[in-house]
């Protein structure tokens, strides 16, 4: 059996929105290099709206399949609607992840939540949940499911 | 290109295990004609495998893996020493069967000492030598790296032991077959190898244990094997390793040379096509077939995916890749980063291989590399600090 589901392989292989975005007006970074995944997430935000998400990701192939379907889930969202994103969701919509897999889907929700957050702080925006509160430590060992 | 996880099984390898499978279908410890049978082929095998590492049969022993084989060397030969000390020395590039097996020990109350290893992967005889101690009983130091090629100085290290001071163990599971080895001149006391790793089949391997050496056997059971290794005789498998081996010392000038070109033509390539590749291991010193490198700023499954997805097999050793999520040991030991070790090929030539399969992962590998680093934020990182 292969070790990813199709539509992983369809993400991995043409993913979707890759890239920078010069002028964003949000960005978010996680990474880490121990277990080799690192994402950075930029936003463009129009009257509350991501109207345009772009990310770079170093990372296996799972990451890069999450990395895609996180910026299709969201774009074009409110950010509210983009802040339910869950790491079950984007594993769901990619019809299942690997077990040993499943951290690639926090760090895809995490980075985009960072870049969120990143938009809000730059323009004094107060998001409850996400604004009044610390972000969690990255995990070392996060890799180590 | 992935010919170390396992390499085709030769055709005259499958021809010389089928009537084992079929028609002769004996127990080499029955007294009758199909007992017979297959107790010829067991000890013609026994031969073989000895004449491949210039040993004596009897001292051959068949076992279902290098891992089994690794597993009796380091618990049977230390298990059998325990009066005369407890203190064993391992290399810390050694296979997870030798340190795994290093690690039960230690739960029994050994101690175990790792000798570390230098940037190309090379064991300095020095290091080892000094950790070794009164109460050392055993050493065992790997013949050549089966993750990055570097073939090690056994026979120095073998040649600085004080005598009558500890045994010697090496794995030469990346090795036999592949190289000429010879118990002899490597003077060592034990030596595992696998047939897997010289186009033989899956599951036959053997523990080569110099006449004279006590070994205490993992399994209790019956006298197969000189009770060393009991358990009935795996006979189609044993016949193939033998094959295998007879094989491999006809062809080795051949195979090696032929290897040797397609390795320089395939390294070459990559670190001229490849911006920001390093090779690992050592330069020369290295297993005939073996290409391996880290690729800076991508990581190694999604290369292995891409190249899967134009018909190139190869193998990483970066911690997305592994089922524990942990980067190669090998490379740590060798002072290569964590981010760099992600990048990590390897790419094990074998006998299907030719000039046109090269030029062709080295068509497509600098593109693989390129789109990956157009997605990797520490490229475009890289990149920008570049410019300044």
């Amino acid at each position: 059996m292969p070790v990813y589901s199709e539509k992983v392989m369809q993400h991995f292989m043409s993913p979707h929105n890759v890239g920078e975005i010069a002028d964003a007006d949000g960005v978010g970074e996680i990474g880490n290099p121990v277990c080799g995944d690192m994402m950075t997430f930029y936003i463009k935000v129009k009257d509350n709206r991501i109207e345009d998400v772009k990310y770079k990701t170093f990372g296996c192939g799972a990451a890069i399949a999450v990395s895609s379907m996180v910026s299709d889930l969201v774009k074009g969202k409110t950010l509210e609607e983009a802040l339910t994103v869950t790491p079950s969701m984007v594993a769901k919509e990619l019809e299942g992840l690997p077990k040993n897999k499943m951290h690639c889907s926090n760090l895809g929700a995490q980075a985009l939540r960072k870049a969120i957050k990143n938009y809000a702080i730059n323009n004094k925006i107060d998001i409850p949940g996400l604004t009044d509160k610390e972000e969690p430590e990255e995990d070392e060992h996060a890799c180590e499911t | 290109m992935d010919n170390v996880a396992a390499s085709p099984v030769l055709p005259e390898v499958r021809e010389a295990m089928l009537p084992y499978l079929g028609e002769v279908f004996g127990n080499p410890q029955s007294l009758h004609d199909w007992g017979d049978g297959a107790r010829e082929v067991v000890e013609g095998a026994r031969e073989q495998v000895a004449a491949l590492i210039g040993g004596v049969s009897e001292e051959v022993i068949f076992t279902s893996s290098g891992t089994e084989a690794n597993n009796m060397a380091i618990k049977g030969l230390a298990r059998a020493r325990v009066e005369k000390g407890k203190h064993i020395v391992v290399s810390a590039i050694e296979h997870f069967s030798v340190l795994n097996s290093a690690r039960t020990l230690q739960k029994e109350g050994f101690e175990v000492s790792l000798a570390p290893v230098d940037s190309n992967g090379t064991i300095d005889p020095a290091e080892v030598i000094k950790l070794v101690r009164p109460d050392t009983i055993l050493v065992s130091v790997m013949h050549a790296s089966g993750e990055v090629g570097t073939i090690q100085p056994v026979a120095e290290i073998a040649a600085r032991l004080p005598k009558d001071g500890p045994l010697l163990h090496t794995d030469a599971v990346a090795s036999a077959g592949n190289i000429p080895v010879s118990v002899k001149e490597l003077g060592v006391h034990a030596l595992s190898l696998a047939g897997n790793q010289f186009n033989g089949p899956r599951g036959s391997a053997a523990l080569w244990v110099k006449r004279g050496v006590r070994l205490l056997p993992l399994l209790d059971g019956g006298i197969q094997e000189g009770g060393r290794r009991p358990g009935t005789e795996d006979v189609p498998a044993i016949a193939g390793l033998g094959k295998a081996a007879e094989i491999a010392i006809r062809d080795l000038d051949g195979r090696m040379k032929r290897l040797l070109d397609l390795r320089g033509m395939l390294i070459a390539g990559v670190l001229d096509k490849v911006e920001h590749s390093i090779l690992t291991g050592h330069p020369v010193n290295r297993l005939p077939g073996y290409a391996s490198f880290c690729l800076r700023f991508i990581e190694g499954e999604a290369i292995l995916m891409l190249l899967n997805s134009h018909g190139v097999a190869a193998a990483s050793g970066s911690a997305c890749t592994s089922r524990a999520l942990k980067a190669s040991h090998v490379l740590l030991a060798m002072g290569i980063n964590h981010e760099l070790a992600q990048g990590s090929m390897l790419f094990t030539l074998g006998p299907d291989n030719n000039e046109e399969d090269v030029s062709y992962v080295l068509e497509k590998l600098p593109r693989v590399v390129d789109r990956l680093r157009q997605m990797s934020p520490l490229y475009s990182k890289y990149l920008k600090e570049q410019k300044g």
